[in-house]
């Protein structure tokens, strides 16, 4: 399989926080699911990979192309749509597009009216007008114009309704119809992730905790209920995102097999219930585990 | 052809995919040389990921069930249908042969095997 963006080992250190030896990499054509909670780097991730910010070390391909050496070439291919939209919010939908894509060579003015259109964005009306959904789709309209070959997303679908959230999941199954278009998409909305990615990368406190084949992550990962006879002391490591209640206890493993056994080894009565996951759950157990390791 | 995805079914997304095909491809509703959706297709339709759909599509193929041109798509296979129909027989045949054999260790006779599978078929006739 190509690989469309391969990030290795990436490093970026701020006072406060840092991106931890950040590597995944997703192949042509496929859609990659960003998710993490509020602050624990996916924007940060996304700047480096669009030389927006300097990174320590590490590196990024995009194409095959070192992303600091060949920045231009690979912002050309890119389309971008960042978290803040920078419209002149005074001018019409229709100029700004025409500005903006005029920084593209490849921009396609056609394109760019008929996606419009089938946005149902009105050119000519100005962008402090536009709705946030609007706003999306006009700089979703704009990434798209210059037929970029990777499609990256910031957050897209955060601040929208469920029905404009949809519309925009189907237009990106859209644009994977084409084999060589990929997207890379962060969102902490991880329904929407669930739905259409291709891979899933869940990142927490600027570190890489799972990046595989979304289907095999949801077949992996189980959730445990175990009941207050067994002692969570007792056994090993292999549960992550621990929660203590009253009357039992619950974690997540990628080995429920190798936990079964080893839970009914030791306490052969004891009570417990699996369960599928959501990536939603393993989210809130991946944080759980990194606030307990911390405190 | 007619796929349907449901949430609440315990079978992951790409079994109820392949349960669907097969399922019309028996039936004869998608007759030998149908031309299936693309993968890339079906996953915009079903508004679900494209490796999903592609692993449905390779268990098919693996099983014989539809044979994929590269470039041209994929197609009902050709002996697909029949080539699966009689396999199964064989399968059929051979749980039967073990439920006789069960029987002649018993002591039953034809006449009493014979009443013996149609109890069980009244059990579990036609509803």
């Amino acid at each position: 399989m190509d690989v469309i963006l391969d990030v290795e080992g990436l490093v970026k250190k701020y006072e406060r926080f840092s991106l931890k030896e950040v590597s995944f990499r997703i192949p042509k054509g496929y859609i990659m699911g960003f998710i993490g909670r509020n602050g624990a780097g996916k924007t940060t991730v996304i700047k480096c990979i669009m030389d927006l910010i300097p990174f320590e070390a590490g590196s990024i391909e995009v194409f095959g192309l070192d992303s600091r050496r060949c920045s231009d070439e690979i912002r050309r291919r890119v389309g971008y749509v960042s978290e803040e939209h920078y419209f002149y919010e005074n001018m019409t939908a229709g100029w700004n597009l025409d500005f903006f894509g005029g920084f593209y060579p490849k921009h396609d003015r056609d394109l760019a009216s008929s996606l419009m259109r089938k946005f149902d964005i009105d050119p000519s009306k100005k962008v402090s007008e536009l709705s946030k959904g609007m706003k999306v789709k006009l700089a979703l309209a704009l990434a798209l114009s210059h037929r970029p070959e990777l499609l990256i997303l910031d957050e897209p679908t955060s601040g929208l309704d469920p029905v404009i959230r949809n519309e925009l999941l189907e237009l990106l199954m859209e644009v994977v119809q084409d084999e060589n278009c990929s997207i890379f998409f962060s969102s902490h909305i991880t329904s929407d992730i669930e739905k259409i990615a291709d891979f899933v990368t869940f990142i927490e406190d600027g570190r890489i905790v799972i990046s595989d084949v979304k289907d095999a992550i949801l077949d992996k990962w189980r959730l445990f209920r175990i009941d207050n006879n067994c002692s969570i002391a007792g056994l090993s490591g292999r549960l992550i995102g621990v929660k203590i209640g009253e009357f039992g206890f619950s974690g997540m493993t990628d080995d429920p097999q190798g936990f079964i056994r080893e839970l009914t080894g030791k306490y052969p009565d004891a009570r417990y219930k699996v369960e599928k996951v959501s990536l939603d759950d393993i989210l809130i157990r991946i944080v759980r585990e990194e606030e307990a390791n911390e405190g | 052809m007619f796929v349907a995805l449901s949430n609440n079914d315990p079978n992951p997304l790409y079994e109820q995919i392949k349960k669907q095909i097969i399922e019309q491809i028996m039936s004869g509703e998608l007759p030998p040389g149908y031309m299936l959706p693309s993968i890339r297709a079906l996953a915009r339709e079903l508004e679900i990921s494209v490796i999903t759909v592609k692993k449905a599509y390779e268990d098919l193929e693996a099983s014989g069930y539809i044979v994929t041109n590269q470039g041209k798509g994929s197609f009902v296979a050709q002996a697909g249908a029949e080539f699966v129909r009689e396999s199964r027989l064989k399968e059929i045949q051979k749980s039967f042969e073990k439920g006789i054999a069960l029987c002649r260790e018993l002591g039953y006779d034809d006449d009493g095997i014979r009443k013996v599978f149609g109890d069980i078929l009244e059990e579990y006739g036609q509803p």
